[in-house]
């Protein structure tokens, strides 16, 4: 009796490990993948970030945290955080603003309403650097479609790039129009997930337009805007394209993000241990705000 | 006379509600249509102030020009071959491991669902030092490999296939355990059909960001043969006497492409990819 119990154990937990074998082969190309090229930098990142390196990227001298406490008392990196946070102020105010409109726009029912969903969808399929050179045209001094606007309201020219006042800003107006179309889309997707029949006995309560959507569609949608809010607010510390192609961090460093000055630390001055150190402090401030996203929208961005 | 008032203003108001709609169409769009109209200028026509709004004529010199100054076409096989790359890519790893994750039962599941959930919270940006050393190391810079394979898994890939899995039945997995179908079949032959939508979503979303990469490309190719799309083009802009017009040729034959892309999977992408922010 105690022999064939041993018995149905032993071939159970074989089973169990069958199990597990098999449950772990379907799981190895993605965690090879993700082990070579997610785990294994974010270990050697922390490691080079202890180090001063070689410009082959070999760690030389072992310092700790140094590089750490240089980069916040030199205050090159402070500068540099606080133009990503401005940076990702002008992105993300005026980029939900703007596409909320859109998205309440394209809930009206009116004929062609999806000929004009296009439209508003229509910069999603413009890259960074497409967009980039776009607006690049459209900043030119010299033949600009923008100072042909502004002549028309007898505003003088604004030297959208070159100008310290305005560089940050203009760059920012670049990444708003390209991700116009995705946020409005997935503002219009919330927008009509709030179930009629609740306009509908709200209506015959006597509510207008505007007191519905204070009282209705904002806070029905806020999910989606606190989604939108956080993720843009990531994917704003993670910029790097419109810059590198439009400013290159100028002028005199008022548009140097944080991602730009990772790339030019490790890929131009290669001091890779440097960079890495600048990195780990992004990671930080990033991983502090997707477990945010988490936290806030659990049960919105995990299924079950 | 009061209905009729009634219907007058509701028509004054469906008009207004049309001419705002049609003014922030035409904004957003803007950019776009003046590209293109700028792609059908003349070099002179490209630069001259006041700027003109439309083409006079009807020509594709500017494009011949784009071609002629930089391979563009080259550079549009190479992103195609490097995204369809990843997808198939993603494809497989995505799917193989959300079935593991929604069909399989082992010890450690939940925990290795952590593991891949992590993964999101690590951003590009941060090992993309560490990346680029490795494909320096493998010699796979300026490859196809460098290009594609450091993407080939992702947590948002594997999220969004087993949400899909996870709509398939349970009862239909016993009922084909019991006629003796094993893992591997029921994997192929029902559960990858019946995920078609999914994973059409997920291919369609990793073929258009894939081509749309710039970071990457830029640091892992160094020779115009090897050169993507989104670096290819500003080869188009490097010289600072070219006009305008060819450059913007440049941009729509690139973006041509994910332009008919979007176009036909435009519903389908975006219901699979609101549908997590979206609904609860």
């Amino acid at each position: 009796m105690a022999q064939a119990r041993i018995a149905v154990g032993m071939s159970r937990s074989r089973r169990e490990g069958r199990k597990l074998l098999e449950g772990l082969l379907y799981l190895l190309p993605a965690l090879a993948i993700f082990g070579v090229f997610v785990f294994y930098p974010l270990a050697n990142s922390i490691r080079l970030s202890l180090y001063q390196t070689d410009i082959l990227g070999n760690g030389q001298f072992f310092l700790g945290l140094a590089q750490y406490k240089e980069i916040f008392t030199l205050g090159e990196f402070g500068v540099s955080l606080g133009t990503t946070a401005l940076y990702a102020a002008y992105l993300v105010i005026p980029g939900i603003v703007l596409s909320l409109c859109l998205a309440l726009m394209a809930n009206w029912r009116l004929r062609g309403i999806g000929v004009y969903r296009l439209l508003f969808a229509s910069p999603m399929v413009v890259a960074v650097a497409s967009a980039s050179l776009i607006w690049m045209m459209f900043f030119s001094p010299a033949q600009g479609v923008l100072k042909f606007f502004l002549s028309l309201f007898h505003i003088d020219q604004i030297n959208w790039l070159a100008d310290t006042r305005w560089a940050l800003f203009s760059v920012s107006m670049v990444a708003v129009w390209r991700t116009l179309g995705f946020n409005t889309i997935l503002l219009l997707g919330g927008i009509q997930a709030v179930p009629e029949d609740m306009y509908e006995s709200s209506r015959i309560d006597g509510a207008g337009p505007w007191t519905m959507f204070w009282k209705m569609t904002l806070p029905m949608i806020s999910p989606v805007l606190m989604f939108l809010l956080i993720t843009s607010t990531i994917s704003a510390l993670q910029s790097f394209g419109e810059i590198n192609m439009l400013t290159q961090g100028g002028p005199a460093g008022v548009t140097n993000v944080v991602v730009y000055s990772i790339y030019r630390e490790a890929f131009f001055n290669y001091n890779f241990g440097f960079a890495a150190a600048e990195a780990m402090v992004l990671f930080a401030i990033i991983m502090a705000l997707t477990l945010l996203q988490f936290f806030v929208l659990e049960r919105r961005v995990f299924y079950q | 006379m009061k209905p009729r008032l009634h219907r007058r203003r509701a028509a004054f108001r469906t008009a207004l509600c049309y001419a705002l709609i049609t003014l922030a169409a035409v904004a957003v769009f803007f950019p776009i249509y003046y590209a293109l109209a700028t792609s059908f200028f003349t070099a002179s026509e490209s630069v001259s102030y006041p700027p003109k709004f439309f083409p006079s004529r009807f020509t594709f010199d500017s494009y011949r020009e784009a071609l002629r100054r930089a391979p563009v076409v080259r550079f549009i096989v190479n992103s195609f071959i490097v995204s369809a790359a990843v997808m198939f890519g993603q494809l497989i790893t995505a799917s193989m491991a959300a079935y593991s994750f929604s069909f399989l039962e082992y010890k450690g599941r939940q925990a290795l669902f952590y593991v891949v959930l992590s993964t999101m919270m690590v951003p590009w940006e941060v090992t993309i030092i560490s990346n680029y050393l490795t494909v320096k190391a493998l010699s796979w810079t300026d490859t196809y490999w460098g290009l594609s394979v450091p993407f080939m898994a992702s947590a948002f890939g594997i999220f969004l296939l087993r949400q899909g899995f996870l709509t398939i039945p349970r009862e239909l997995k016993d009922a084909a355990a019991i006629d003796g179908c094993g893992n591997f079949r029921f994997f192929t032959t029902i559960a990858i059909p019946l995920s078609r939508p999914m994973l059409g979503t997920l291919a369609v979303y990793t073929f258009l960001t894939t081509y749309n990469q710039y970071l990457w490309p830029l640091l892992v190719t160094n020779t115009d043969k090897m050169r993507t799309v989104q670096i290819g083009l500003s080869m188009l802009q490097r010289d600072e006497s070219v006009a305008w017009n060819s450059t913007m040729a440049g941009i729509i034959m690139v973006l041509v492409p994910t332009a008919i892309l979007l176009l036909l999977a435009h519903k389908q992408l975006v219901r699979g990819l609101t549908s997590g922010a979206v609904k609860g």
